[in-house]
């Protein structure tokens, strides 16, 4: 085939073209009159579109005929049977001699149904083969040279259907340009330069040339970079916010914890469901803690099992036992009472403003929301005089900082605190109040035994922080988040946290 | 929360009104329950079994209620009628009266020696005169096991047995015999069997196997006959076939047997206060004696009323109102705590009636009196307190390690805190002896055996669950792990960890050396011996040999590094060679 220009020429080319015609010129076409093949033009079309407004393009698909390899073969050497006719001498050629030919075969047959040759089969020497005509048309290669010409048109569509048949023509769909001046058009081009380099930054370069215009539409390349969790993206921000609140962090990096601490201590009783083994991870190895403080310790069993301190008690048989077992701690609070407990061993009361967001164990039935470990936040406040209005106050500011302004508080129970309150925020998309804390004042019971002062108020609340941070990053299954079967591609893919917007 | 299941029609009719479903939803909800759920039990059969076994089910409105765990009197439907209706001052709280027999002796129920051993209390009262319908009889029976499953705790605590007295003659001997001599014919059973075999045919039971196991390896089992030797009942399991209560019942005797005293006068006070109300003397219940072994004796049902006094100031100020006294004594008044003002005008008597055993403290009323003006009435105020903030030394350190070994191109993972002992052991090719794992007594299954002594393995699985991404994987946790240690009052002690893996088809060790080398540059170390920090070589079976190295940091091994050992990343189900860094970082505070 003919050989392709260097790009450059032909783009000058396909202006000089475009500018001659009025309208717009066909792809296709142009590479058929300059004899080059059509790639060639897709490709200047392509680069005159990224110098801008130089020309414009609409890409169009038109059928079009083609010569098969076969055909392109007859178009140049004549056809088989036209060919078996020029190899045979006057004196006629044995068949057998004949059929040795690349072109034999089909030759032979086609040359004798349209009576070129006829065929001796008595002949001494065996069967020989003799011309009948001297001059033939080869309308077959005429035909097909049509074709290769692009003047397919001058065919009849029968004479197109046989030679198709003959698989000498093929019917083929060309995708091609219907290629028209642009806003900018002139058919001077400069070459454009695809990247400032610091050669042209030295010598000013840059000035004269022209560049490449970038494909905004496309992304860029991703940083190497490393991302942190989107359970602790959430953590940094609660804890920030604590923080901002001007609440101080408890030491909750102990996961295990006596029954004492974890229950007892907070007036939870011995009997209570959640110490069921159903309920809490017990541990058979440390199996007992084997420390207490003595006469709270006292104070505590006197509580449960007579009353006191303005409390009738729960009035049961309460057993150092039950309080020495180990146990993976069922929430924060735990951490809270012995800070509590602490603070109470003060030689005078300060009010305190406490925090802590951590793992807590429960050996629960696990689901799509539930695993036996998850963090609990935790917000504490001790002070004189706290009231409820001050806690509802309070739980105000701090959901208002996670962007949660319609707040409201229903009545609930919890062993260690009255009043208790479930937190409900009004859901915007669900279009109802949905759950979202649980909060309540210490009991009596639990604080006058560690020896606070009778007028300390001790306010908390509490809320998981796989929860938000479900609903934050849109994960239904909570496997999807926490744990090793995490997906990492959904580490990599989330969002900055920000609680509030 | 225990759920209360009851007919929106009746619970309408017994209300006087009736109320939108978001009417009744925001009732509850300022009174402290919750609808849970409007449904049938058509609905509720279909979704469990499927439709065609619903068929011909009925499709009369249930409206499931949550019910906080403390307030047992409001299990029932009348109950729950009652709270409300004093809540809305449609009523006023019945008094609840104990009487004695109109002209006879209370019945008694003598408790011998041998119940001692296995469930050594027992109280008793009787409803005279009772009309059940369906519907009250239906009620009867729920509330039974509904102070089953909560305050009795499963029949542990308490169980109870209630019989048509008109079937049985007292006085009543509650005693406990070997297995073998007891002979019975069990509700609904048709013929007798001895308590051994009861066990045996129970253990297939649906609902009572559950409560074999209170008396099951006992020596002798508890049980209770009338004076003509009839069984009414083998508590905690089953009562009697002869003394079953019916719809036409006149008389019930109520026996509760216990192993909390205390619980069991509650659960006996419940059920005669919400059931007395059908009783041809409504509020009225007829005592019953109970002997003990040493010859006391004391009268059931106890339904004690018990006085408090306090003040409005003590309720205006740890709730955050100012109401006067008369109004902080209607309040309570609302919430069945009948409450008069005192002379002096600031005190308040308060009655706590029977049915509110979950008064125990003033907190508890002040909470009544805060629940009865609307806790979203309550003016939301800040608290002065004045306090800095402090965070937590350990982690502070962590969260900024964090930030930077993400900036060094690793991608935080979080795994979980229990695991199984081959995850911190074997697949870790270390001996479970070494590891000072602390050990779980009851987990349901083998993946929480242990507390996790080593973050790595959480992170090999991480990789292992994340095969089809790119390499290389890099990965880090920072997070505690818990190891034993007798110092501590419980015996274990968390401890800070860095972990950090890279996964590749090359180790990369120099990769994660270089991220150790981060790290201590990050806490102002300089590699080199003393003060600096460095490493040696080191034998650790979880790595490969010749490939580990033991990390000091000031004079201290706080780690190691190196690239695992092939069997451990089989183990895990890897493929490719892995390198790993753990750190101690309690020493950098």
């Amino acid at each position: 085939c003919i050989p392709v220009l260097s790009t450059y020429p032909i783009l000058k080319t396909l202006l000089r073209r475009v500018e001659k015609v009025d309208g717009g010129l066909d792809s296709q076409d142009v590479a058929t009159s300059l004899g080059v093949d059509h790639q060639a033009i897709v490709g200047a079309v392509k680069s005159l579109l990224a110098l801008g407004d130089v020309i414009s393009a609409d890409q169009r698909s038109s059928k079009h005929w083609e010569l098969t390899g076969e055909g392109c073969e007859i178009a140049e050497q004549g056809s088989h049977e036209a060919r078996v006719v020029s190899s045979i001498p006057e004196e006629g050629m044995p068949q057998s001699q004949l059929m040795k030919l690349a072109f034999g075969k089909v030759g032979f047959s086609k040359a004798m149904s349209n009576k070129w040759i006829r065929l001796d089969k008595g002949h001494e020497g065996g069967p020989r083969i003799f011309k009948t005509v001297e001059h033939l048309e080869d309308l077959v290669r005429d035909k097909l040279l049509l074709v290769q010409k692009g003047q397919a048109s001058q065919l009849e569509e029968k004479e197109k259907n046989e030679l198709k048949k003959r698989k000498l023509l093929s019917e083929v769909t060309v995708k091609s340009y219907w290629i028209t001046k642009g806003s900018c058009f002139s058919t001077t081009i400069t070459k454009q330069e695809t990247e400032l380099t610091p050669e042209m930054i030295a010598s000013g370069s840059w000035k004269e040339k022209k560049f490449k215009p970038y494909n905004f539409e496309a992304l860029g390349v991703a940083p190497d970079c490393g991302h942190l969790h989107p359970l602790m993206k959430v953590r940094t921000q609660f804890r920030q916010i604590f923080l901002e609140m001007g609440f101080t962090e408890m030491p909750t990096n102990n996961f295990i914890e006596s029954s004492f601490w974890n229950f007892d201590s907070l007036f939870q009783p011995q009997q209570h469901p959640a110490r069921d083994q159903h309920d809490t991870f017990f541990l058979s190895d440390p199996a007992q803690a084997h420390e207490f403080p003595q006469d709270y310790l006292e104070r505590v069993r006197k509580v449960h099992s007579e009353g006191g301190f303005g409390s009738q008690g729960y009035k049961y048989d309460w057993k150092i036992e039950e309080a020495q077992k180990n146990i993976l701690r069922t929430h924060t609070t735990a951490v809270s009472a012995r800070m509590l407990y602490k603070l109470a061993q003060q030689e005078k009361f300060t009010p305190v403003k406490y925090f802590s967001i951590d793992r807590v164990f429960r050996n629960e039935t696990l689901d799509a929301t539930h695993l036996a470990e998850f963090h609990q936040i935790e917000g504490v406040v001790a002070d004189y005089g706290l009231t409820l209005g001050d806690l509802m106050g309070i739980l105000h500011q701090f959901f208002n900082k996670l962007g949660i302004t319609k707040l409201r508080f229903k009545p609930a129970y919890n062993p260690y605190t009255e009043p208790s309150m479930e937190v409900f925020s009004y859901h915007e998309g669900l279009k109802k109040w949905v759950e979202v804390g649980n909060s309540g004042m210490f009991r009596p019971e639990m604080l006058l035994p560690m020896g606070l002062p009778e007028g300390v108020t001790v306010i908390a609340w509490g809320l998981s922080l796989e929860r938000p941070t479900m609903i934050k990053y849109g994960i239904n299954n909570i496997r999807e988040l926490v744990g090793h079967k995490v997906n990492l591609q959904m580490v990599y893919d989330s969002p900055v946290c920000r609680l509030d917007s | 929360m225990p759920t209360v299941s009851v007919k929106r029609d009746l619970l309408f009719h017994a209300l006087g009104r009736t109320y939108t479903d978001e009417e009744f939803d925001e009732l509850c909800f300022e009174f402290g329950l919750e609808l849970d759920e409007i449904t049938s039990e058509k609905d509720i059969i279909s979704r469990e079994q499927g439709d065609t076994k619903a068929e011909g089910a009925s499709d009369v409105i249930l409206y499931k209620i949550d019910v906080p765990a403390n307030r047992y009197d409001l299990l029932c439907l009348e109950g729950l009628v009652r709270g409300l209706q004093v809540f809305k001052q449609k009523m006023e709280a019945p008094r609840y009266r104990r009487v004695s027999p109109a002209s006879s002796e209370p019945q008694r129920l003598v408790i011998t020696e041998e119940t001692t051993a296995v469930r050594p209390h027992a109280v008793a009262a009787v409803l005279r005169n009772i009309t059940f319908t369906q519907e009250r009889y239906d009620s009867f029976i729920e509330l039974q096991e509904k102070l089953h499953q909560n305050v009795c705790r499963k029949r542990t605590l308490v169980a109870i047995g209630t019989h048509d007295l008109d079937t049985i003659s007292g006085p009543f001997t509650y005693t406990a015999k070997p297995p073998g001599d007891i002979r019975f014919k069990p509700l609904n059973q048709a013929k007798e069997y001895t308590a051994q075999e009861l066990m045996s045919l129970y253990k297939t039971d649906s609902h009572l196997r559950h409560y074999l196991h209170i008396i099951e390896d006992e020596a002798v089992y508890p049980v209770i006959y009338d004076s003509n030797g009839i069984v009414l009942s083998m508590p905690p399991i089953i009562n009697g076939d002869h003394s079953k209560i019916s719809l036409n019942t006149k008389n019930v005797f109520i026996e509760c047997t216990a192993t909390d005293l205390t619980k069991a006068k509650i659960v006996l006070d419940m059920m005669v206060t919400m059931f007395c109300e059908y009783c041809e003397e409504p509020f009225t219940v007829e005592e019953a004696e109970v002997v003990y072994p040493d010859g006391r004796t004391c009268q059931y049902p106890e339904l004690a009323y018990r006085k408090e006094t306090l003040s409005a100031d003590f309720i205006n100020r740890k709730v955050g109102i100012s109401e006067s006294t008369e109004h902080i004594a209607q309040l309570l008044t609302k919430m069945c705590l009948r409450s008069e003002v005192m002379s002096d005008g600031e005190q308040i008597e308060v009655e706590i009636p029977p049915t509110r055993s979950d008064v125990i403290h003033a907190c508890d009323i002040m909470e009544d009196a805060a629940m009865a003006y609307g806790f979203n009435n309550i003016p939301r105020t800040t608290p002065r307190t004045y306090t800095i903030a402090n965070q937590l030394p350990l982690n502070k350190l962590s969260e900024l390690l964090r930030q930077d070994l993400a900036a060094a191109g690793f991608t935080e993972a979080l795994t979980f805190a229990l695991c199984s002992q081959e995850d911190i052991a074997d697949k870790l090719l270390k001996n479970i002896s070494e590891t000072r794992a602390c050990r779980i007594s009851n987990p349901k299954t083998a993946e929480f055996q242990v507390a996790r002594t080593t973050l790595l393995s959480g992170l090999l699985k991480t990789v292992a669950a994340n095969r089809k991404m790119p390499l290389p994987l890099r990965l880090f946790e920072i997070s505690d792990v818990v190891l034993k240690d007798e110092s501590k009052d419980v015996g274990a002690r968390n401890n800070r960890r860095l972990c950090a893996v890279y996964y590749n088809k090359s180790p990369g060790f120099e990769v994660i050396h270089g991220l150790m080398d981060r790290v201590m540059q990050l806490l102002e170390i300089k590699p080199g011996q003393g003060n600096g920090y460095h490493i040696q070589a080191a034998d650790d079976s979880t790595f490969f040999p010749g490939r580990c190295a033991e990390i000091f940091a000031c004079g201290k091994s706080i780690g190691r590094l190196g690239v695992l050992h092939p069997d451990v990343i089989n183990r895990f189900e890897l493929t490719m060679p892995c390198s790993a860094l753990d750190i101690d970082i309690e020493h950098f505070l």
